[in-house]
């Protein structure tokens, strides 16, 4: 099979921890980072006699996520998945299986791309378990602890259609889907701290073949970077297997990120048998029409409608196409949040680009502070930059200070720096002054020796001082370039 | 606390060996103070129980202080509650805050819950004073409570016999006189076959109708706690104080309005009410049973109902069906106990061996073989053959039952196939023991509420109890039928009849 170009095939299953006040169901608090075992009561501990009630708030949040990826809600039944572990405090987990909430279902990547989503169902948590002695994994620890704060803690899991072709595509993916979850309010997006949980389903196939390979299913992949590097690690191992003759094994794997290689878990004959069955502590779940419609109706806009409309923007502005690297910082201002600032400085006068740039490079420092800035001043310095009446240093500077200071009239803070942009007539008189001061220099520079700009440019800074305005000044040079 | 006296019997007050009802009015009324009627209670287990082993656990001093709460209550003006004063005996599945629940299994040893029970709360809001808990099979699971790791308990009737179960230990304390009230929980007929055989009245209400948080999980979905007494009324007045929508249990029934009033129905009678004697809850009955079964169904007619015989085929299937659902759900319920928080620990090398050793060391006999043959249903290539058989069972059985009641209001039967029988006789023959619940299950699987009523002696002068079967939420006219039976029980084999309770002769039936 040497010479055969090789297709990846993947699937992921995100586990999205809800960004509920409380567990899943109980009133314990759902909280990261608390003293062990202190976020925990009856129910979560699993005590005998104790009962489940479902929370609203995390059906309501797992509505949330289903109309966001176009999922239809459907009456819902709760199974048992019975396994024994220690951090499960009653050794089945409360999950959904056949019957989920949300079914079917797409997300489409910032590039277009569509990947199918075949279902996003609520699930508990499990506790935390470490291992102490030994190499940290269960087998062969001394002793270990558990922490049952997590125990309960809402989960969705979504799983994709294995739509997705490579790992960079897979990133993309979690990315985008990380991007939603937060906009609609479901989770935190925080991934160092397990919120999101990604495991991928990896096979390969020769390409153009229409039928899947045998997969493997990898775990504990808890950063976009092991989420990219395992995939590409497992594919290629894969891919070896096959040229060399050999046949790959449907098996669970773990990544081990220090060693880059994923190795193996269980095998499919030693994948376990869940026993699923209805929880008949809970009852069926159908949220009717009235709840889906409210839920529908509060999302807000999604990140690729944010988008889409800072780059409506940027296109209505009429100075040009919209380039990649502003494509870049449209998406940093969606993903941290600052796309709003942007859209109300353009709607109140603010040149759309400069607005842009300011706030994917100025206030994208600061996130926070950009939150707490007044739209009006933040358009008042973009617009005043935009007039010529702050250089870009000097704007960036102000701006600082707004940030800093969680606003203020950009017009008093550049008085009280003395800023004063240079005005055109004082521009045309300090090139003058300086082409005059080095006519050999100028020779050179007019017979087409680029070089010499920068030579200029340094001359006029020096002599223009805080009131410098590169832009002004380099549009004078090739002015008197094209006279001359 | 009062000297225990050697011969077993109890310091009647006044008014003999009294019912519920009547010892709530008298505390509140100021005329007998709850510290007397729980001491009185107290020396009855003190001398009795060592024989016949009803109680695994008794809370003396928490039970004398919540007496001398009550008597504060009365002193003071305030409300004491419906059930002022009353001893109650709690079976010890029900959660109990600080007070070792077991389950009668060594699993749970040392385990002393956080919390209570709803059902206990509601019964101590209502004034009766919890004295103890009682002896019961394994997880519920057994029909003589002779599968206690505690040891077996006896028929206050007659001391080799069993008393019954798995509410066993409940329904020989009420039986004993040891309490005129207790709680049991019925899965497969928990509390009525035990009631049955110990002659006092026992009730499972409405799947829903009374909250199970704080219940040590059996089988989820037939699960139901309810009331053993000395008569229908009390039995009555003990639901109506635990019945109600609780926000804790995701299964409980929301409350009807108005509520209904289950003291109020029992002396409504049975003028025109269709009665149907259910060919399927007599066959394969003892003739002694039969025979009794006859009789109170000629006493109905008598009291003025329209009684008929009906045949309701589906019942035969309820016993494998529920042995299926049962040991399925409990295989899951059961799986918690593994060692890791809480009761028994048998160290082993790594945690899987420790779950094994534990749950080998912890569990008895029956509970192990429920949890093998309920894995075996839900897994993997048996699941639809087994479990989602027997799912589809159930909702035939609810099809039959609703083709009944358009026909009949009540069903009527057998409790339990045959009196008492001796302690052993079943232990190593578990089909035998399952058939003891055969006229139960139906009900449990339905969600139905049904009661057994004790209707006299069999041939060996032991109670023989008869079944009242009603559809969902028909607790009224479940206990209006079960008092127009009462009214017309013959002597001998009920409440008051076991020896050695002190007083002599049957205590009449409360109204
Ligand atoms: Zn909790």
């Amino acid at each position: 099979m040497s010479g055969t170009e090789w297709e990846t095939v993947v699937g992921l299953e995100v586990h999205c921890e809800l960004k509920t006040a409380t567990k899943l169901f109980c009133g314990c608090a759902n909280s990261f980072g608390d003293e062990p075992n202190t976020n925990v009561c009856p129910v979560c501990l699993g005590l005998p006699g104790s009962l489940p009630v479902l929370n609203e708030g995390a059906v309501e949040r797992a509505m949330r996520i289903g109309a966001a990826l176009h999922c239809e809600v459907h009456p819902s039944v709760f199974h048992r998945k019975n396994y024994f572990y220690p951090d499960m405090p009653k050794d089945y987990q409360i999950s959904q299986y056949d019957e989920p909430i949300n079914v079917g279902g797409w997300l489409d990547l910032p590039d277009g791309f569509r990947v199918g989503i075949v279902r996003a169902h609520l699930e508990e948590d499990t506790g935390k378990t470490s291992h102490l002695g030994g190499d940290g994994r269960i087998h062969g620890a001394d002793y270990s602890l558990v922490d049952y704060n997590r125990a309960g803690v809402p989960l969705v899991e979504i799983v994709s259609e294995p739509d997705i072709r490579s790992a960079a595509q897979a990133r993309a993916y979690a990315s985008e889907l990380r991007a939603v979850l937060v906009a609609v309010d479901a989770s935190d997006g925080r991934m160092e701290e397990g919120s999101l949980r990604v495991d991928a389903n990896v096979s390969v196939r020769p390409a153009g073949s229409d039928t899947f390979g045998t997969r493997c299913e990898i775990k504990n992949l808890n950063s976009l970077r092991s989420l990219g590097r395992a995939i590409e690690h497992e594919a290629a191992r894969q891919v070896a297997l096959l040229e060399s003759g050999e046949a790959v094994v449907q098996q669970t794997r773990h990544w081990d990120e220090a060693a880059a290689r994923t190795v193996p878990l269980r095998s499919k004959e030693e994948a376990f048998d869940y026993r699923y069955f209805p929880e008949p502590d809970l009852v069926p779940l159908a949220p009717d029409a009235g709840w889906q419609a409210a839920v529908a109706g509060s999302l807000g806009l999604l990140p690729a409608q944010r988008r889409a409309r800072l780059l409506a923007l940027l296109d209505g502005a009429g100075d040009g196409e919209v380039s990649a690297a502003q494509a870049d910082q449209v998406s940093a201002v969606v993903d941290q949040g600052l796309d709003d600032l942007v859209v109300a400085a353009v709607s109140g006068g603010a040149p759309a680009r400069l607005a842009l740039a300011r706030a994917a490079n100025e206030v994208a420092a600061d996130v926070e502070a950009g939150r707490r800035l007044p739209v009006a001043d933040f358009t008042k310095l973009v617009s005043m930059e935009g007039d010529g009446k702050l250089s870009a240093s000097q704007s960036k500077e102000v701006l600082g200070e707004l940030l800093g200071a969680g606003g203020g009239d950009p017009e008093a803070i550049a008085g009280q720096r003395g800023f004063e942009a240079m005005s055109a007539d004082s521009v045309v008189a300090i090139v003058n002054e300086v082409v005059a001061a080095h006519p050999d220099e100028w020779g050179r520079f007019a017979g087409g020796d680029q070089k010499l700009m920068g030579f200029f440019v340094g001359a006029i800074r020096e002599r223009a001082g805080s009131s410098f305005d590169g832009k002004a000044v380099s549009a004078e040079l090739r002015r008197r370039l094209q006279e001359a | 606390m009062s000297a225990p006296r050697g011969d077993g019997t109890r310091e009647a007050g006044g008014d003999g060996p009294a019912g519920a009802l009547r010892i709530a009015a008298a505390v509140r009324a100021g005329e007998r103070s709850a510290r007397s009627v729980v001491e009185e209670a107290l020396s009855a287990v003190a001398s009795g129980d060592s024989d016949l082993h009803a109680f695994v656990t008794v809370t003396a001093d928490a039970a004398l202080a919540a007496a001398d709460e009550v008597d504060r209550a009365v002193a003071e003006g305030r409300d004491p509650g419906p059930l002022a004063g009353v001893p109650v005996a709690l079976k010890d599945n029900l959660c109990t805050r600080g007070v070792p629940t077991t389950c009668a299994s060594r699993i749970l040893e040392g385990w002393r819950p956080p919390y209570d029970a709803t059902v206990v709360d509601r019964l101590a809001a209502a004034g009766a004073v919890a004295v103890g808990k009682t002896n019961m099979d394994e997880f519920a699971m057994g029909s003589s409570t002779e599968n206690s790791c505690f040891g077996p308990t006896r028929n206050p009737h007659d001391r080799t016999r069993v008393p019954g179960g798995s509410s066993g230990g409940s329904a020989a304390a009420v039986a004993a006189g040891f309490v005129p009230l207790a709680l049991g929980s019925d899965t497969g007929g928990s509390i009525r076959q035990p009631a049955a055989l110990c002659g006092v009245v026992g009730m499972k209400p409405t799947y829903g109708l009374v909250s199970r948080y704080g219940l040590v999980a059996f089988a989820s979905s037939l699960d139901q706690i309810g009331p053993f007494a000395t008569s229908v009324a009390d039995a009555a007045h003990l639901l109506g104080v635990i019945a109600g929508h609780d926000r804790a249990d995701s299964t409980s029934l929301p409350d009807p309005d108005p509520r209904p009033d289950f003291a109020a129905s029992v002396g409504r009678g049975v003028e025109g009410r269709r009665v149907g004697l259910c060919l399927e809850l007599v066959e394969g009955c003892a003739p002694d049973v039969v025979a009794r079964v006859r009789r109170a169904a000629e006493d109905l007619e008598a009291a003025g109902a329209e009684v008929s015989e009906i045949s309701v085929p589906e019942f035969r299937l309820g016993l494998s069906a529920y042995y299926l659902i049962a040991p399925a759900e409990a295989s899951s319920n059961l799986a918690r106990y593994d060692g890791v928080r809480y009761g028994l620990r048998v160290d082993g090398p790594d945690v899987a061996a420790m779950n094994t050793a534990t749950r080998t060391a912890g569990f008895g006999p029956e509970v192990k073989r429920r949890i093998m043959l309920g894995t075996y249903a839900l897994s993997a290539g048996y699941y639809d053959a087994y479990y989602g058989k027997a799912q589809r069972v159930r909702t035939l059985m609810v099809e039959a039952f609703a083709r009944a009641y358009r026909q009949v209001d009540v069903l009527l039967g057998a409790t339990a196939p045959s009196t008492a029988f001796p302690i052993g006789e079943r232990v190593d023959d578990p089909l035998a023991m399952y058939m003891s619940d055969v006229c139960t299950i139906p009900s449990n699987l339905a969600g139905h509420p049904a009661i057994s009523v004790p209707y006299g002696a069999g041939d060996d002068g032991l109670p023989v109890g008869v079944q009242v079967l009603a559809p969902a939420l028909g607790e009224e006219l479940l206990f209006s039928v079960a008092a127009a039976l009462e009214a017309a029980a013959p002597a001998g084999g009920g409440p008051g009849a076991a020896a050695p309770v002190g007083s002599g002769g049957p205590e009449g039936a409360g109204r």
